[in-house]
């Protein structure tokens, strides 16, 4: 049977007793009638896709238009000062998250979580919680099935698109797939993945698509900055025992209603928010007017 | 539901920066091509919505033409690709259009070559996933993910059993049909998407059919 709702996931993880990965799992080898070597092994070449990314992204990217790039360097190098405030673990998911972002900007090559625009949230509080969890090859590929447990649900009732929901059905669903596949990496509950998700949604409810230019950078890349952070926290909060006061199915549905009557300027258009600014239309104008002088 | 496998969320492996704007521009780009049979000579391509509004810096213009090109989602060549398309001899003409349309990643993309000419309409639902809504005016909707036919046929009784049939006959089983009409008793067309992989022989038999006037097909 296909899930349809959180409520029935977790339903269907806690009556089989399994995790939220395995009824992904099982669900996609009924819907696809792949088998289920085929179907890790699937997503096993997508982590890797995702490991080469952050790799590459740590030795340094810049991005076509030179508005992004290096900051996840001067991120990891600030955590080896010893100085850093925010803790190791949430500064490592912020560093990896920006990092897989500033090389989608670049067009290297990525995965997308649920989208490109927001595919450094999911591995980068990945790869930042499995220097602390040591976990198994199979668990990270169980933890990418949990994110997309929770993100096809958002997909299904709600969006994950910025031209249909704004940044919330983007960076906002990415986060709260992250904070669901934590707490399940963490040994979690499924109820507590669900008010993790509940948590991380509800804190990017509103949020607009504003990309200066058009490009997915400013603000892209330092959103999902703010997304891994975001999911870390909710997950932490998730594992303490803090629930939701609105369910999570509740929380999705009215990220829908506030997409559904966002304005179009905020909408991935490049006309509103901080694309509109005077310094967002001075750098449109600068990386359109230099585009142009190299093709003449 | 939109959405079916857990790979439309966490994938696909793609080159940035975009999944609808570069990923999904670049499917519909291919599948376009699939169902025109091979590489056109021009392509005139219509951006409506966010796709006209950011196209450039989505590198949407690129993806298209890479995915008329019949490069993947993950192709090191898109970046490159409006430069392979001159090599290659295809023509490739943007039109940005103003009109609202109902979902904002929407390209009319017309095709064509000496002999012919094909009008395809792709939306870019999220996350690189793909509709494809319209076929020379046909309303349909076709994910471009499985095996599929598009059936060209005269509005005839008769017609819909002979083609499935020949499925059933050849054991191939029906996951998604749709059937529409321009007018009453003209033209008409069936979309079906089948589960098993469908040999030369089978389309060769239904095209022969009466009243079948062209197949188009889509096989992985």
């Amino acid at each position: 049977m296909v899930f349809r709702s959180v409520a029935e996931l977790v339903e269907l993880a806690e009556s089989k007793q399994v995790k939220i990965a395995e009824v992904m799992i099982q669900q996609e080898i009924e819907v696809t009638g792949l088998t289920r070597e085929e179907i890790i092994a699937k997503m096993d070449r997508n982590l890797t896709v995702m490991e080469q990314a952050v790799e590459r992204g740590l030795k340094g990217v810049v991005s076509v238009s030179g508005l992004t790039g290096g900051d996840a360097v001067l991120l990891q190098n600030y955590i080896k000062s010893g100085k850093s405030l925010g803790g190791n673990l949430l500064l490592d998911a912020v560093s990896k998250a920006m990092a897989t972002n500033e090389v989608n900007a670049a067009m290297g090559i990525i995965c997308a979580t649920p989208t490109a625009g927001s595919a450094g949230v999911v591995p980068g509080t990945l790869f930042a919680v499995k220097e602390k969890l040591n976990p198994t090859r199979m668990e990270m590929i169980e933890f990418l099935f949990t994110s997309a447990a929770f993100g096809f649900v958002v997909a299904n009732n709600a969006s994950i698109s910025g031209a249909a929901g704004g940044c919330q059905a983007e960076v906002g669903s990415a986060s709260g797939m992250a904070a669901a596949a934590i707490v399940e990496l963490a040994g979690g509950t499924p109820s507590q993945c669900a008010e993790a998700m509940a948590i991380t949604l509800k804190n990017m409810l509103g949020l607009v698509c504003d990309p200066v230019a058009g490009l997915v950078e400013v603000p892209c890349v330092k959103r999902n900055a703010m997304g891994a952070s975001n999911a870390i926290t909710a997950a932490d909060m998730a594992l303490a025992g803090i629930k939701s006061r609105i369910p999570c199915d509740e929380v999705i549905h009215s990220m829908y209603l506030i997409g559904q009557t966002m304005p179009t300027a905020l909408r991935e258009t490049a006309k509103g928010g901080l694309a509109a600014t005077p310094t967002g239309k001075r750098l449109e104008a600068e990386i359109f007017g230099r585009q142009k002088q190299t093709q003449n | 539901m939109k959405y079916r496998s857990a790979f439309d969320i966490i994938g696909p492996v793609m080159i940035g920066p975009s999944s609808s704007h570069t990923a999904g521009a670049a499917r519909i780009g291919r599948v376009a091509r699939t169902l025109f049979g091979h590489q056109p000579k021009k392509a005139i391509v219509h951006l409506y919505g966010s796709f006209a509004e950011t196209y450039k810096g989505h590198g949407t213009d690129l993806a298209i033409a890479g995915g008329l090109l019949d490069f993947d989602t993950f192709d090191q060549r898109i970046p490159q690709a409006l430069q392979l398309a001159k090599e290659a001899n295809m023509e490739v003409e943007f039109v940005i259009e103003s009109t609202v349309t109902e979902h904002p990643n929407t390209v009319r993309l017309q095709l064509l070559d000496d002999e012919k000419e094909l009008e395809v309409v792709g939306v870019s639902i999220g996350g690189g996933t793909i509709e494809i809504t319209e076929l020379n005016s046909f309303k349909l909707k076709l994910s471009g993910e499985n095996a599929a036919i598009l059936v060209v046929h005269n509005d005839q009784f008769g017609v819909v059993s002979a083609v499935t049939t020949v499925m059933a006959n050849n054991e191939i089983n029906i996951s998604h049909m749709e059937v529409s009409r321009k007018e009453k008793g003209k033209m008409a067309m069936m979309v079906i998407e089948v589960d098993q992989k469908l040999d030369d022989a089978v389309l060769k038999e239904i095209e022969g059919l009466p009243n079948v006037t062209q197949i188009i097909k889509m096989v992985e």
